[in-house]
């Protein structure tokens, strides 16, 4: 008995009975659905994740100032003033593990370019900032060392602003003015998307630190030296924890802490905080897909109970089949291959409904989905398995059947 | 040498505490081209030796030679295969596959014999056409009468062109008219060479042997040939 003709037969058989075929391979349509959809959803939330670190930079920590003490009450993070260009410089110098630091301040300003105008956030900073983020500019150029010593007045636009104030025209040479001080637009940086908050990079126009400073801010003498953070990218292959601990140490001793006292300023390890993101993005898909799987296991319960009912129900057919000259093994095929039969339709419908489930999932509740087809391997994969396994035993029945009862069954 | 030579078969069932003897030391020989009918009460060990000669079932002592091929030591596959090739099959309750067109269900034992499957439908159709139901190819047993659906069994039991049918109360199922069809059509299987074996408890039906054999508790009590039917009966209709 060839396989087409065994096919065949199968088909014949679940066809005659399809609508107990279809509640049969229910179960495994649900499951197979269910665990495409789960790792699209898992995969997409990774997905998201991993992007997020790429647009971060690699091996990045944050430096911020620590809370301010006024009167005995204190103010929280970031309310002191405590870091400065000095720190940033000292931090790159002196740290061998860091590659790059850059010394921060930020604001948020009304821009203007002719009749157009954008409420963003302005940035005062070193071109480290971009080595450090990772940052490339998609077009003209960054700060020279004299407009970074002499307060240029001179400025890179994020995408965003770049698209507000100038829509399609080119910006390199414009001018635009902040808060009255007039900026000639010598760079655009590129694409870099949301952050993992939600919020958009790109809305951002990063100025040098000593124009912030001395133009746009207008400090006063005291906190003439004084920065907002500093954003430290560690090199390649080198330790984060070896960098934070000597650069904690390398603070503690500029802002001269006697030992038992307390940081004023705190070290974060951004990478860090997002791996722990995907880690736990990971597993989440991990577990989704195990419940997932679950139904499969269930489903699979279910196709071996109506191939032992078919096999009960069968018998005589079954001692037909034998007396005209049917092996064991042929009968064995048979009810396997009907078994393998429901559970591969049944995956194949439920891949339909996972990939509709997914699209559906994506464009309306606005989830990031990944649609693999590694998942949709492993769904077919595990359905042609949970057929053979659960059919094995009815099938075995079916074949260990002496012809005469087989036939004499009523 | 003789077609069937059975020798000394015994068969014992247990059945809870008791043993019962189904075939106590049965010797048969059945010569190519007869008609034979096997007769007895029920119990009396006619289809247990049926099952026997069927290959499908294995006596607990004795031997069996079909065609001068021994069976009685052979495991399931083999006899499996010599059902396949020497011995045609009809029961009493037709036992069609049902929602299968005749002609798939005459097809079924050379599905086994691994025939083509555009060979396997021109000699099914052969053989529907040779029991005259040609016209009748793609109906399903719930669309054809009962001596009809026995008709396509017979054309099954015919298709593989086998040495013997094992025929087991052929017109069990049938009213008395379509019974007389039924073994006008079998007698002229016969007359063309086929050698049929058949199990009847009705006397009217055996006098369509050629020879009978009667059972009584395991064991042959008679053994005689007999005359052939009238000839008019014999014409067909």
């Amino acid at each position: 008995m060839n396989l087409l003709t065994a096919l065949l037969s199968a088909l014949r058989a679940l066809g005659t009975n399809w609508l107990r075929s279809m509640l049969t391979m229910l179960g495994i349509i649900i499951g197979v659905a269910a665990v495409i959809t789960m790792i699209a959803i898992g995969g997409g939330a990774q997905q998201r994740v991993e992007e997020q670190i790429k647009s971060l930079g690699t091996n990045i920590m944050l430096v911020l100032p620590g809370a301010q003490t006024t009167g005995g009450v204190r103010l929280g993070a970031q309310t002191g003033q405590t870091l400065t260009e000095e720190d940033a410089r000292a931090i790159a110098a002196d740290v061998p593990e860091v590659q790059a630091a850059a010394p921060s301040l930020r604001t948020g300003a009304q821009v203007v370019a002719a009749n157009a105008n954008w409420s963003t956030s302005v940035m005062g900073t070193t071109p480290e900032y971009l080595e450090v983020r990772d940052w490339p500019l998609a077009a003209g150029r960054s700060f020279e060392e004299a407009e970074q010593a002499g307060s240029g007045k001179v400025v890179v636009l994020g995408q965003t602003v770049a698209q507000q104030l100038f829509g399609d025209d080119d910006p390199i040479d414009q001018v635009i003015r902040v808060r009255k001080v007039p900026l000639q637009v010598i760079g655009v940086l590129a694409r870099k998307g949301q952050n993992s908050m939600g919020q958009d990079q790109d809305d951002v126009i990063v100025v040098p630190l000593s124009t912030y400073r001395n133009r746009i801010q207008g400090m006063s003498a005291g906190r003439i030296k004084r920065v907002g953070a500093i954003s430290v990218k560690v090199r390649e292959g080198q330790s984060m924890q070896d960098a934070s601990d000597k650069m904690r140490e390398l603070l503690r001793q500029r802002h001269r802490l006697q030992s038992g006292a307390d940081d004023d300023f705190s070290i974060r390890n951004l990478t860090e905080m997002l791996q722990a993101q995907e880690e736990s993005s990971r597993v989440m898909a991990m577990l989704l897909a195990a419940v997932a799987g679950v139904s499969l296991v269930v489903g699979g319960i279910g196709i071996m109970n109506i191939m032992l009912v078919s096999v009960t129900e069968r018998t005589r057919e079954i001692g037909l089949r034998m007396a005209v000259g049917a092996r064991s093994r042929d009968i064995l095929g048979q009810f396997l291959i009907e078994a393998v039969t429901l559970s591969l339709v049944g995956g194949a419908i439920g891949i339909v409904i996972g990939m509709v489930a997914t699209w559906a999932i994506g464009s309306l509740a606005g989830w990031q989905v990944l649609l693999s087809a590694e998942s949709i391997l492993l769904a077919v994969g595990f359905s042609a398995a949970v057929g053979v396994f659960f059919g094995f035993y009815p099938a075995r029945r079916a074949a260990a059947l002496l012809p005469i009862q087989a036939l004499r069954h009523e | 040498m003789a077609l069937i030579e059975a020798r000394s078969l015994v068969k014992t069932y247990r059945m809870g505490e008791q043993v019962v003897q189904a075939l106590d030391d049965v010797s048969l020989d059945i010569a190519q081209g007869e008609f034979v009918a096997i007769m007895g009460a029920s119990g009396s060990g006619k289809s247990t030796l049926m099952n026997i000669l069927g290959c499908l079932d294995r006596p607990s002592s004795g031997t069996l030679r079909l065609a001068g091929e021994e069976v009685a030591g052979l495991d399931g596959d083999a006899l499996a295969s010599i059902r396949n090739r020497r011995i045609g099959f009809v029961f009493q309750q037709f036992n069609l596959l049902p929602r299968t067109s005749a002609v798939d269900n005459v097809e079924l034992p050379m599905v086994y014999a691994g025939v083509k499957p555009a060979e396997r439908r021109t000699r099914a159709l052969a053989a529907l056409q040779r029991v005259g139901l040609g016209e009748r190819a793609a109906h399903t047993p719930a669309e054809l009468s009962g001596g009809q659906q026995q008709r396509v069994a017979i054309a099954r039991a015919l298709v593989n062109q086998p040495s013997l049918i094992l025929a087991d109360e052929p017109t069990g199922a049938l009213d008395t008219h379509t019974s007389e069809d039924i073994m006008r059509l079998l007698s002229e299987l016969n007359a063309q060479g086929m050698t049929i074996v058949m199990v009847t408890h009705e006397a009217d039906i055996a006098t369509w042997a050629r020879r009978r054999v009667v059972f009584r508790d395991g064991r042959i009590v008679e053994d005689r040939l007999q005359p052939p039917r009238v000839a008019a009966e014999a014409q067909p209709a």
